[in-house]
């Protein structure tokens, strides 16, 4: 239970900011955080009080997995990256080949999700393939 | 005459002294009443019912959290003066539904997460990883400013625990 008082803060505003499915356990000394943010910028409130809470998160003792609220197949993705393109590849995984790719705020198509970490995206460009999904929200 | 007068003397004084009797055979209902009010708000768990009186009969409705403040309720207004029956109403509420149970924690397994942990560090040039039994430990250099999304992406493969060892420039 320290931990969930430690992260209150963190918890609490999980809860009030209207994260979907939240799930909070401690298990062996780490605290999990499950749930789906309903924006972008509620997942990044998160995380700027978890990084306040424990400073560059250095403690080891949470493990937040709070993701953008899920597109449907077939919805609009928008490209997140910092401000370089998105790479688009032929199979989920860094080593498959480049395929295209969709520039920093462009809006592609989720054709589906293929894990929690690689969509199968088309852009109107015509480019399809897999993209890594921490660089994709909901348009 | 007189003993017409008489008569009727006799008659309104036994009237008196019967309606005297009669009210002065308990305490007033609406004392009775306010009584038994006060004494249920006096306990947290039945102070939001009510009781009403008349005749001597207390009628308590609400609702109760369980059946131990129904019982409660119907035991304190038995005790106050000038109750002579106690009619209960309280309806107990039903238990709350039961709390989903938690999802267990999932933790990825070591080797697809040494791989998803590779894709995941893959646009932070100067950030290494290694995986085992579920930890990732980050190695290395990285700026303050990516150090959030790479958490970020570290945290949502599912690891039992991320040790942070990366020297912030």
């Amino acid at each position: 239970m320290a931990l969930q008082d430690k992260y209150k803060e963190l918890i609490d505003t999980a809860s009030s900011s209207g994260v979907s499915n939240l799930q909070v356990r401690e298990q062996d000394g780490v605290l999990y955080v499950d749930g789906d943010a309903p924006s972008g910028s509620a997942k990044d409130n998160l995380w700027n009080i978890y990084n306040k809470i424990d400073p560059d998160f250095r403690a080891g003792d949470l493990v937040l997995n709070v993701n953008v609220g899920s597109a449907a197949d077939g919805g609009k993705l928008k490209v997140v990256t910092e401000s370089s393109n998105l790479n688009i590849r032929k199979g989920p995984g860094t080593d498959q080949p480049i395929v295209g790719k969709a520039g920093h705020n462009e809006i592609v198509t989720l054709v589906n999700k293929t894990s929690d970490q690689w969509y199968l995206i088309r852009t109107d460009g015509g480019a399809e393939g897999y993209a890594y999904a921490q660089y994709l929200q909901p348009a | 005459m007189k003993k017409n007068w008489l008569k009727n003397l006799a008659v309104l004084g036994t009237a008196v002294i019967i309606s005297l009797s009669v009210a002065s055979c308990g305490p007033k209902d609406a004392d009775v009443q306010s009584a038994a009010a006060t004494a249920l708000a006096g306990d947290p768990t039945t102070s939001a019912l009510q009781v009403s009186v008349k005749d001597g009969v207390a009628t308590i409705s609400g609702e109760c959290k369980d059946d131990a403040c129904k019982v409660s309720s119907e035991n304190v207004v038995k005790g106050i003066k000038g109750v002579k029956q106690v009619v209960s109403n309280v309806t107990v509420a039903p238990p709350p539904p039961p709390l989903p149970p938690a999802a267990p924690v999932t933790i990825s397994a070591d080797d697809n997460l040494s791989k998803m942990v590779t894709d995941a560090i893959k646009d932070n040039a100067g950030v290494m990883a290694s995986v085992k039994d579920g930890v990732v430990t980050l190695t290395g250099e990285i700026k303050r400013a990516d150090l959030p999304k790479l958490m970020q992406k570290v945290q949502a493969l599912k690891p039992k625990k991320v040790e942070n060892k990366l020297t912030i420039k």
